[in-house]
């Protein structure tokens, strides 16, 4: 592949954008470069979404797309038009905390919460999929959800209590 | 990131009218462009969705099985048509990046995604890749991670992918839509080493388009494995990898097939290796044999150097693994 030529001037222009939103239709205008985090963040207020790295590498912006965690940080939001997405603050069933969201709770896991939100996405996800029997293969699916604060053994212990739980 | 106009194509055809013009990028599962265009090493002026397309299905044609370009890497790496017939795919798939990437991530792209280094990836530095001309400011930097096998003195940066190197060993063909119809190229010919010209890195003119991966089904192929040898035991980069395949004749070799990642900057088929096991006995010495003629023509810089022995070591434990021995 050559190098691209430098781009010619062109004014960012908002296009409209809709897309299902924590299960309520939602549509925004967004420039092209606007990532599906920043969509979240910024344009939906849904903050409970996480900007760690933004390069694909930490994990904290994990979300659910048509029912598959992703990274919103890597994915342009217009590729995303007319998908289903949930985020941390679409997860709970009112008060009713999600099984999840309830075993991180009683597990302890986590420290400062900020990768909260994407690893409890990321654990939805992996449940949904179905393969991580183990704790060692729990351990390999969350490899993408990076923890400073080092919460691994009570995140995997979390997780492992979700899955029975569900 | 820069700005750029992003439109969704219709058809295939209709993406390839869209990047014709050069400069323009298609856009699938958007896990490397995002990325690269956020260093702002990527700076397409269009990017062509090409999300979309009914490019995704994974199919069973009587010897062949065909995956689409977009099918994702988590849905091919689980599939039983390839986990069945092509142990050595699944595995690759699935010790690259993490579980949101691998679902993000197609086929396509994955074999498109650029062969990168840091030095690539940080616009301070000198790059003959992003800025043909300009120098490398690897060749006499921290080279740790770059190429022993198929460098030269404009480029040493490291092919990343997993993939590519399983489908290498199993000489499948990339199926490349263009103006004139559709032509398949093995794997083998689709990467291109740098040589003097490392910013081309595969044979694609502009707007042509990889719509599929095929591989023909050789019984062969069902003992395969995919060993990748790294700094943490997930999401990271192979420092060495070996895609291998073997039929045994008793406690002879009958065929095998080698190729290796993460020491080479294209998906790097061993075929002397290869030789160096037909018709052998199935033992450690037959494989430290294969693992030298593999790396005879390895070119070690100031850091890398170490990735010779581990990539021998690694050679050896993998024809081991699959030869029937334990791990």
């Amino acid at each position: 592949m050559a190098m691209t030529e430098p781009s010619p001037a062109r004014a960012p222009r908002g296009a409209p954008l809709t897309l299902r939103l924590n299960g309520r239709e939602a549509t925004f205008e967004a420039d092209p470069q606007t990532t599906l985090l920043d969509l979240l963040r910024d344009r939906a207020g849904l903050t409970g979404t996480k900007k760690g790295c933004d390069r694909g590498q930490c994990g904290a912006c994990t979300v659910l797309v048509n029912r598959r965690r992703t990274l919103s940080c890597l994915a342009l939001a217009h590729a995303h038009a007319g998908d289903d997405v949930v985020t941390i603050e679409g997860l709970a069933d009112g008060d009713r905390l999600h099984p999840v969201q309830a075993a991180f709770v009683a597990h302890d896991a986590f420290q400062c919460g900020y990768c909260t939100p994407g690893q409890i996405l990321s654990a939805v996800g992996v449940l949904a999929e179905g393969r991580a029997q183990t704790d060692d293969e729990i351990r390999e699916a969350m490899s993408g959800n990076i923890c400073r604060c080092g919460a691994y053994p009570n995140i995997v212990a979390a997780i492992a209590a979700a899955r029975g739980a569900a | 990131m820069r700005t750029f106009e992003f439109v969704a194509a219709s058809s295939s055809a209709d993406a390839r009218a869209l990047a014709a013009a050069g400069g323009a990028r298609f856009y699938a599962g958007g896990t490397t462009l995002v990325d690269l265009m956020k260093a702002d090493v990527e700076r397409p002026w269009r990017v062509v969705d090409i999300s979309r397309l009914p490019l995704a299905s994974i199919e069973v044609r009587g010897d062949v099985v065909r995956i689409g370009a977009l099918a994702r890497n988590s849905d091919v790496a689980y599939d039983d048509a390839i986990a069945s017939r092509f142990p050595v795919v699944s595995e690759a798939l699935l010790s690259g990046a993490s579980g949101q990437i691998r679902n993000a991530a197609t086929v396509g792209g994955n074999l498109l995604q650029r062969t990168r280094c840091a030095y690539f990836r940080d616009t301070r530095w000198r790059c003959n890749k992003r800025e043909p001309g300009s120098g490398c400011d690897a060749l006499d930097g921290f080279n740790r991670g770059h190429a022993i096998l198929g460098g030269s003195d404009a480029c040493i940066a490291t092919y990343p992918g997993d993939l590519a190197v399983a489908l290498t060993a199993l000489d499948a063909r990339v199926e490349v839509e263009g103006d004139g119809g559709t032509r398949a190229v093995p794997v083998d010919a689709f990467f291109l080493q740098p040589a003097d010209r490392p910013d081309r890195e595969n044979v694609l003119a502009p707007g042509e388009l990889v719509t599929a991966v095929e591989i023909d089904a050789d019984p062969l192929f069902a003992r395969s494995h995919y060993l990748k040898v790294r700094d943490r035991a997930s999401f990271e980069f192979a420092l060495a990898s070996v895609a291998c395949a073997v039929r045994l004749d008793g406690t002879r070799i009958a065929a095998a097939r080698l190729a290796l990642g993460g020491i080479a900057t294209v998906p790097w088929r061993a075929r002397d290796a290869e030789a160096a096991l037909v018709g052998a006995k199935a033992d450690d010495e037959t494989f430290a044999r294969a693992a030298e003629a593999a790396l005879a023509g390895a070119r070690a810089r100031t850091h890398n150097a170490y990735k010779v022995e581990l990539a021998k070591r690694a050679i050896v434990r993998a024809l081991h693994w699959v030869c029937g021995g334990a791990a």
